[in-house]
C-alpha cells in the first residue's frame, strides 16, 4: 500500500481529534469523508464542512461541539471549543457514548495500595448496607410488568394457528397435512424509567436512590435513569459499570445540580420535549423519586405530569414524606397531580421502594382512591 | 436509467438542488450535498429530523430526479423478513402440487415468489429507489437485518440461492429520532439532519406546494409559524402543517372571512393538540397580526 499524500493528513487528523472528544468515528467514515471531499472539489471550506457533516454524522445534539472542533482544526480558531453552551433553557445532559477510555485510564492510574484500600471499602460497604439490593437486582427483570409484543414465538399449546409455517410444512411434505403448527404473541418486559430528584430537600435520600438505580440498571437492560433538580441528566450509561462505587462516582460527577433547588415542572417538560427521552416513557413504568416540593407555581408540573401519565404505562411518585404516618397529599402541588398518579407511595426506605418496584406488575387501585380512603 | 446517467443528472450539488426544485422540492445546500454524495459514493442516505420537515417528500423528489420508481417500506414494531424481503405464495404452491398430479412441478419457481420491497429493489436497482421510512419504529432485530442488506446488497433465499444486485441501488432511510439508531447503521450511511427552514425558505416552500396561496399570505404564514415554533409546544407544527394552514386560510378568506379571522379559524390544521391550542390561543391574535403587519 502506498503512503497517503501529504494533503490527506488534516482529514485523518480531524477524525482522530473527534475520537479523542468521544465522537464514535469509524475508519470507513474517515475514508468516506476523504472520498467525499475529493468528489466535491473541494471548491471551498464549506464543501469540506458539508462533507464532514454528511459522512462523519455527528449526533444533532452535539452539532455545536462538532462545529467548534471543525473551526479549531481547519481554521486554527481554538476559542470556539469551550464557548458553546447557551444558558436560558433547562440544560440537558446525555452521557450516551462519551469517553469510555476515561474509565480505563482511571482504572490504570490506581496504584496497588490505593485500589486495595478502595476495594476493602467497597466490600465492607456492601456488607453493611446492602439493604436487600442484591436480591432486588436478581428479581427485577422477571418482576417487571410485561406487554405483548408484535413478534410471535413458536409454541406447542395454547396458541393460534401459524398459517405461514404450517403451509410451508405442507408444501415441503408435497401436500400431506401434518399436525398444524401454533404460534403465540411473545411477551416482553416493559421499560422501567426512574427519575431521581437530587435537589437540596432530598439530600438525605439521594445516595440510597442512586444505589437503588445502580441495582436496577444492573438487573435489567430495560431501565433508564435520569436525575433532575434544576437540570436534567441521563446517567444510565454511567450506571452500567458493574462496580458500584466507580459507577456511582462517575454518575455523581455527571450531575451538575446537586442539592440545589427543584424545578420539577420545567425539567420534566424538558425531558418530554426531547423525542428520544420521551420515547423512554412511552408504555414504561415510570417511577419518580421526589418530594414534589416545587418552588413557585405548580402549573408546569401539573402539565408535565399529565403528559407523562398519558405516555406511561404506570406513573408512580415515591416521596420520603409519606414515611410519616401523618402524611396527607394536601399541598397544592400534590393534590393537583394526585388524579393523574397511579401510585403515591412511601419512598423513605430502600426496602419499601424495592418492594414497591418489584410489585409494579400487579394491579393496584389508583392513588386517588387510596388516599381518599385514608383522609 | 443507468449509473452513468445518474451521475450525469447529479453532476454537482447545485445541479441536484436545481433538479429537485423542478420537482417542487426546495433543498438547502447541505441536503443537496448529502444527496450528491450518497449517489456518487453509492452509500445509503439517512435523513433524520422532527416529524413534518419533509423527509419522505425528499425521498420522493430524489426518485423523481433520477427518473426512477419509489419503493416504500414503512417500518413498524415487529416488521420482519417476510414483510421486507420475500415470501412464498403457499396457497398457489399447494394448488400447483394438486394440479400437477404425477408430473414434476417446480414449486420454487418465480411465479410463486412474492417480492417484498427489498427484493423488488434488488432485482431492478437501476429502475427503483428504496425508501425505508421511519426506521426508528422498527425494533433492533429488523435493524440488524437491514444492516446486512445495506452492506452487501444481496439476499439469500435458501431454495433459490443468493440474489445479488447488479448495480448499487439508491437507498434512503428516514428516522424521527424517537430512539437512537445503531451506530453501525449510521456509520454506513451518508447522514443529514433536516431542521426547520428559516422564514424566507418556508415561504418559498409554501408558494411552491400550495399554488393558490398569494405571496403575502405565504410570507405571513411562514413568519407566524416561526413564532409559534419558538413557543414550548408539545408538538411544534411541521412544514406540511404550515402549507395546510396557508391553504385552509386562503379557502376561508374566499368564503368571506376577513384576514386575521381566517387564520384564527384555520388554526386546527396547524396545531393538533388540545393543550397546545389552549396555550397558544391568547397569543394567536398578536402573532398573526405581527406576521401580517
Amino acid at each position: 500500500m502506498s503512503a497517503l499524500p501529504r494533503e490527506a493528513a488534516p482529514f485523518l487528523g480531524f477524525g482522530r481529534l473527534l475520537r479523542r472528544y468521544g465522537f464514535a468515528i469509524a475508519p470507513e467514515q474517515v475514508t468516506g469523508f476523504m472520498q467525499a471531499v475529493t468528489l466535491l472539489g473541494p471548491r471551498s471550506m464549506n464543501d469540506i464542512r458539508e462533507a464532514a457533516l454528511a459522512t462523519l454524522a455527528p449526533p444533532p445534539d452535539r452539532r455545536a461541539e462538532f462545529e467548534a472542533h471543525f473551526q479549531s482544526h481547519f481554521y486554527g480558531n481554538t476559542s470556539a471549543v469551550s464557548a458553546s453552551e447557551a444558558d436560558e433553557e433547562t440544560r440537558i445532559k446525555d452521557d450516551g457514548g462519551a469517553d469510555d477510555e476515561q474509565i480505563k485510564a482511571e482504572h490504570s492510574r490506581e496504584g496497588g495500595e490505593l485500589s486495595s484500600a478502595l476495594e476493602q471499602l467497597s466490600t465492607r460497604d456492601f456488607q453493611r448496607n446492602d439493604n436487600g439490593l442484591t436480591a432486588f437486582r436478581r428479581k427485577l427483570s422477571a418482576a417487571l410488568p410485561a406487554r405483548r409484543s408484535f413478534r410471535t414465538v413458536h409454541t406447542h399449546s395454547r396458541g393460534k394457528l401459524d398459517l405461514r409455517r404450517s403451509l410451508r410444512e405442507i408444501v415441503s411434505a408435497d401436500g400431506d397435512i401434518p399436525s398444524p403448527l401454533l404460534r403465540r404473541r411473545q411477551t416482553v418486559p416493559r421499560k422501567l424509567l426512574i427519575l431521581i430528584d437530587v435537589s437540596g430537600s432530598m439530600k438525605l435520600h439521594t445516595a440510597d436512590y442512586l444505589k437503588l438505580a445502580h441495582a436496577a440498571v444492573q438487573g435489567t437492560d430495560r431501565a433508564e435513569i435520569f436525575t433532575f433538580g434544576t437540570r436534567l441528566t441521563r446517567i444510565t450509561t454511567a450506571l452500567r459499570i458493574r462496580d458500584r462505587d466507580r459507577a456511582l462516582a462517575r454518575a455523581s460527577a455527571q450531575v451538575d445540580d446537586w442539592d440545589g433547588g427543584t424545578r420539577m415542572g420545567p425539567t420534566l417538560l424538558a425531558f418530554l420535549s426531547v423525542p428520544r427521552f420521551s420515547a423512554f416513557a412511552r408504555g414504561a413504568a415510570v417511577v419518580i423519586l421526589s418530594d414534589a416540593l416545587e418552588r413557585g407555581g405548580h402549573a408546569e408540573m401539573e402539565t408535565a405530569m399529565r403528559r407523562l401519565s398519558a405516555r406511561a404505562f404506570r406513573l408512580s411518585l415515591a416521596t420520603p414524606l409519606a414515611g410519616d404516618p401523618r402524611f396527607r397529599p394536601v399541598t397544592a402541588a400534590l393534590s393537583a397531580i394526585l388524579p393523574v398518579l397511579d401510585d403515591l407511595v412511601d419512598g423513605s426506605s430502600v426496602k419499601g421502594l424495592t418492594d414497591f418496584i418489584l410489585s409494579l406488575a400487579r394491579p393496584a387501585p389508583a392513588a386517588k382512591t387510596i388516599w381518599k380512603r385514608v383522609s | 436509467m443507468t449509473r452513468a446517467d445518474a451521475d450525469q443528472v447529479a453532476a454537482s450539488p447545485e445541479a441536484v438542488a436545481a433538479r429537485l426544485a423542478t420537482s417542487r422540492y426546495l433543498a438547502d445546500d447541505s441536503l443537496a450535498t448529502a444527496i450528491f454524495l450518497a449517489i456518487h459514493l453509492g452509500k445509503p442516505l439517512l435523513l433524520e429530523g422532527a416529524p413534518g420537515v419533509g423527509k419522505t417528500e425528499a425521498a420522493k423528489a430524489i426518485a423523481e430526479l433520477l427518473g426512477r420508481d419509489l419503493v416504500r417500506l414503512q417500518c413498524y414494531e415487529g416488521i420482519d423478513a417476510a414483510h421486507a424481503l420475500y415470501e412464498w405464495n403457499y396457497q398457489r404452491q399447494l394448488l400447483a402440487i394438486r394440479h400437477a398430479g404425477d408430473q414434476e412441478v417446480d414449486i420454487y419457481d418465480d411465479r410463486f415468489l412474492i417480492a417484498r420491497p427489498l427484493l423488488q429493489v434488488l432485482r431492478a436497482p437501476q429502475q427503483r429507489v428504496l425508501l425505508v421510512d421511519e426506521i426508528d419504529r422498527s425494533d433492533h432485530e429488523f435493524e440488524a437485518l437491514l444492516l446486512e442488506f445495506l452492506s452487501d446488497f444481496q439476499i439469500s433465499i435458501p431454495e433459490r440461492g443468493t440474489i445479488r444486485a447488479e448495480a448499487l441501488p439508491i437507498v434512503i432511510l428516514t428516522s424521527n429520532r424517537t430512539r437512537e439508531l445503531a451506530e453501525a447503521l449510521r456509520r454506513r450511511c451518508v447522514y443529514h439532519w433536516i431542521g426547520y427552514p428559516d422564514a424566507e425558505r418556508e415561504a418559498e416552500i409554501i408558494m411552491l406546494r400550495a399554488s393558490d396561496v398569494a405571496q403575502t399570505t405565504a410570507r405571513a404564514v411562514a413568519s407566524a409559524v416561526q413564532a409559534i415554533r419558538a413557543r414550548p409546544l408539545a408538538k411544534p407544527p411541521g412544514i406540511a402543517e404550515a402549507v395546510e394552514w396557508a391553504n385552509a386560510a386562503t379557502i376561508l378568506e374566499r368564503g368571506g372571512s376577513p384576514w386575521p379571522e381566517a387564520f384564527r379559524r384555520a388554526i386546527g390544521v396547524l396545531i393538533k393538540d388540545e393543550e397546545d391550542l389552549s396555550y397558544i390561543a391568547p397569543e394567536l391574535g398578536r402573532i398573526v397580526e405581527e406576521a401580517l403587519g
